[in-house]
């Protein structure tokens, strides 16, 4: 692919980028959304079998129609300049400018660590429905769900539709947390109906609250979890482990444009501005919050990079009722403090330089374990440790460099010629 | 009263290390002051190459006695430091690199370190991945790799045994703010910390690398930028470290910004690729037409270097000096303040060396070799190549 | 196009239905192991999303590809390690 110009690059394809891609082109903004997948919808709204959810079928349409430019399978690895980002996909490296750049990033899975956990067949929960949505065979397979938030529900119902065996969803959060969640639903109609639809599908499905796994099983692959609920410890026999606790926003590139994160996730002003100029975020960067919220902030970006501010500001009252709904999500599922005990010295935290809990332990932060111990210089580059060191020590995460994700030697050399010296 | 101790080092990379480690050896009370953790400087962000190198006379004095004294350390080395004896080739790319090679043989043998030369064929089968059409090169089997910060901590650890203390996460007091080392009339040199504390010794060294001249106002020596990238996993791309010729020219240029082809395996599999070299680098970050020159000038001798994943890239900061050796041994005029640093390019090499020759300069015994050469405050040209 | 995709994993054939991840063929392959860590342990996805690198395979040579984020092509060669 050729080096492009847009006046608004959007950077992820799910709810947040789909809806700030289709409110900037409708403004005449010439615009482009690119996504790491080969199809749109981010996780939440990821095709199955081929087919988007129906809720992201819309948006969909609208962003073919409003003629946004549509960059699959790419992903982008350095911000070489400023306004130019440098991009790698199946071809090769390219290069993309834009005036204004929306960043809808997304989230992943927090994972942490116990007995067992690197066992072929324990995956996170968004995972495992990722892979199944992709082809994963899971039909009459015995599956537990474990973990936290409403992800959890999700899953288990996708699962369900798929014919998969859902034999517990095993909940962290304390009963009464969540009654206290569910006592405030009447405030959010949509989600009340939402949960009831879930209670419905998920009938007969054991479902435990302050419950959560110690310890997976068995030999080459899982065969049994062992799991806790007060003063009760049993084990049950199963082929997949669905267990995340939890969502992390991914800001990583929002961290190497300069963005400014907080405790949340990237910064942003009402209209979605970060700290950096011409930098939009939307959606889970900034600050886990669900699907509803991610479209609403998106179309505020979109609106607001496309000079549009007067139609960004009626979406602040629905963007605020999100907001609230967000933060009770976030009390009620609120890591409980015994979940900091699952993983023992000998449990690996890094799975890409096999580091356990313990050599991790003696070191005095991140840039001491990095150096001594390799946690976090694999591949993934922290992204799966990070998440459980940052539960389970307080260690935040540094600052990144590039590429933001391994490409190849071609990718960085790039198609500018070398300067000679001079 | 504050503790009094032979020596204070300021500095746990590993040329600090190695200077801890050989004054506690000589049985002197030896306190190390870091502020990040030990090896975080230059020894974390280099290759780990333990080489010998002919720039000059002097050069190849050093890093010859160095290279000896890490094969001698070799057996005693833990798992994580990873010493490898890969061994180094410096690749001719044609008919006038070979003569340099021949050169070079002739230096190397006289001075006992053993050279071969590899003609084109052996080359190529020495490693396959690298270009046809080179003319050759010179295999020296007794070069090594290490991974420096675990080879930093475990000099340090040996110290610690014999008494030495280390103080990390300890910052140091700057010049012009309190007062870091000793005026020329003070009657307790020390090193003072940020915090007021005054570990008062008899001698300090500053092992400090590129931030030296922060500590000791003055001296000459320069950041000069380096580039890295690391691949994942390819156990066997490459066998030996491989050096072009050229690599000298770069590391020996005062000037313009250079890249020199330089390629080690790693026993994880991962190939490590360098080398780039800046002076008045605007900061750390990476910089994307720098990378680009230096991966390039990498494919121009491993094409195949072209499909392989990079994991990570960084930047380090070598200390450089005008006449390409290190400041080992007291600063002009006093017999308390010493420097070890200056190292550029070659300070995991040297570091063993450097101890050495602090703790025989302090306790006034001989070197294995002459120490003028290295001394601060030595007559040189500055040059500007 | 085709509705269904034909590879071959560790040298045996695999169908699949157009638009599945060489992951899920490596599944329905029966296979639990996609690759070996650091220390020998049998490592297969964790996170489906193309973060975790743990469902690496080697592609027509290719190593150190994510099968998870890799559609299947006809006639594509993946190994697993062993």
């Amino acid at each position: 692919m050729t080096d492009r110009a847009f006046d608004i690059l959007v950077i992820g394809a799910g709810p947040a980028g789909l809806a700030a891609a289709c409110r900037a082109a409708e403004s005449g903004a010439k615009t482009a959304v690119m996504d790491e997948n080969p199809r749109p919808g981010g996780q939440i709204w990821r095709a199955s079998a081929g087919r988007l959810p129906v809720a992201a079928q819309p948006w969909v349409v609208t962003v073919g129609k409003q003629g946004v430019e549509w960059i699959p399978a790419a992903r982008v690895f350095a911000a070489p300049a400023p306004g130019r980002l440098a991009i790698e996909n199946a071809e090769g490296e390219f290069s993309l400018t834009y005036r204004s750049l929306i960043l809808a990033t997304g989230a992943r899975e927090r994972f942490l660590p116990f007995p067992g956990w690197t066992l072929p067949n324990v995956m996170g929960a968004g995972g495992l429905q990722a892979l199944v949505k992709s082809g994963l065979p899971i039909g009459g397979k015995k599956i537990i769900v474990a973990g936290t938030g409403p992800l959890l529900l999700a899953v288990a119902q996708y699962l369900r539709s798929r014919r998969a065996d859902v034999r517990l969803i095993a909940e962290q959060a304390p009963r009464r947390a969540l009654a206290r969640f569910a006592a405030g639903l009447p405030r959010h109609p949509e989600k009340l109906m939402q949960t009831a639809q879930f209670a419905w599908s998920l009938f007969g499905v054991k479902f435990l609250t302050g419950c959560w796994p110690v310890a997976a099983a068995g030999e080459g692959k899982l065969e049994s979890v062992t799991l806790r609920r007060g003063g009760r410890t049993w084990t049950e026999s199963c082929d997949y482990l669905a267990c995340g606790f939890g969502l992390i926003p991914t800001t990583e590139l929002a961290a190497l444009l300069g963005c400014r994160i907080g405790t949340a996730g990237v910064e942003v002003d009402e209209l979605q501005r970060s700290s950096v100029e011409d930098v939009y975020a939307a959606g889970e960067i900034t600050g886990i919050g669900g699907v509803d919220l991610a479209v609403a902030e998106g179309e505020i970006a979109g609106f607001a990079a496309a000079g549009q501010p007067d139609r960004a500001r009626r979406l602040f009252h629905a963007r605020a009722a999100h907001r609230r709904f967000a933060a009770a999500m976030t009390r009620a599922f609120a890591l409980r403090e015994e979940l900091k005990t699952l993983a023992h010295p000998e449990t690996l935290i890094c799975r890409c330089e096999d580091v356990p809990l313990g050599r991790i332990h003696a070191c005095s932060g991140w840039r001491d374990a990095k150096l001594h111990t390799r946690c976090g210089m694999g591949p993934c580059q922290g992204r799966v440790c990070g998440g459980a060191l940052e539960f389970l020590l307080g260690w935040k995460a540094e600052s990144v460099r590039p590429p933001l994700l391994p490409v190849k030697v071609a990718s960085l050399i790039g198609t500018e010629p070398g300067e000679e010296a001079s | 009263m504050p503790a009094t101790y032979d020596v204070a080092i300021a500095g746990a990379g590993i040329v600090g290390a190695a200077v801890a480690d050989e004054c506690a050896a000589a049985g002197l009370r030896v306190v190390v002051v870091e502020p990040g953790p030990t090896g975080g400087g230059a020894t974390g962000a280099g290759m780990g190459h333990i080489v010998v190198m002919d720039d000059s006379l002097a050069q190849l004095a050093l890093t010859r006695y160095s290279v000896a004294l890490w094969r001698e350390l070799a057996l005693e080395l833990p798992p994580e430091v990873e010493y490898a004896k890969t061994g180094t080739i410096w690749v001719a790319a044609d008919a006038e690199e070979m003569a340099e090679v021949e050169c070079k043989r002739q230096v190397y043998t006289s001075a006992g370190v053993r050279a071969d030369v590899l003609d084109e064929r052996s080359l190529a089968e020495a490693e396959p991945q690298l270009r046809a059409g080179l003319a050759g090169g010179l295999l020296v089997p007794d070069d090594a790799v290490i991974y420096p910060p675990s080879a930093a901590r475990f000099l340090l650890e040996r110290a610690q045994a014999r008494g030495a203390e280390l103080r990390v996460g300890t910052a140091v007091e700057l010049p012009g703010v309190g007062q870091a080392l000793p005026p020329a009339k003070a009657s307790t040199a020390g090193i003072r910390l940020r915090d007021s504390e005054l570990l008062a010794a008899g001698i300090v060294v500053n092992a400090t690398g590129a931030w030296a001249p922060e500590l000791t106002p003055g001296i000459e020596v320069r950041k000069r930028k380096g580039h890295l990238a690391i691949t994942d996993r390819y156990p066997g791309f490459v066998r030996h470290q491989l050096v072009e010729l050229g690599y000298l020219k770069s590391a020996h240029s005062s000037a313009a910004d250079s890249v020199a082809f330089n390629a080690q395996p790693r026993r994880t599999g991962q190939v490590l690729i360098g080398s780039s070299r800046q002076y008045d680098a605007p900061g750390p970050d990476i910089e994307a037409p720098i990378l680009s020159r230096m991966l390039r000038r990498a494919q121009e001798y491993l094409p195949r270097v072209t499909d392989l994943l990079v994991i990570r890239c960084w930047t380090g900061f070598r200390a450089a000096t005008p006449d390409k050796l290190p400041l080992i041994g007291p600063v002009a005029g006093s017999d308390r303040l010493y420097l070890a640093t200056g190292h550029e390019g070659l300070g995991i090499t040297t570091s063993l060396a450097t101890g050495k020759l602090v703790a025989d300069h302090i306790l006034g015994r001989p070197s294995a070799i002459p120490r003028e050469a290295y001394l601060p405050g030595r007559k040189h040209e500055a040059q500007h190549g | 196009m085709a509705d269904a995709v034909t590879i071959t994993v560790n040298g045996a054939p695999v169908t699949v239905p157009a638009g599945a991840t060489v992951a899920a063929a490596v599944a329905l392959a029966g296979i639990h192991t996609f690759r070996r860590s650091v220390s020998g342990e049998p490592r297969a996805p964790l996170c489906g999303m193309g973060i975790c690198f743990e469902c690496c395979v080697t592609i027509d040579g290719r190593e150190h590809v994510r099968s998870c984020q890799t559609s299947c092509a006809e006639g594509m060669e993946v190994r697993t390690d062993a």
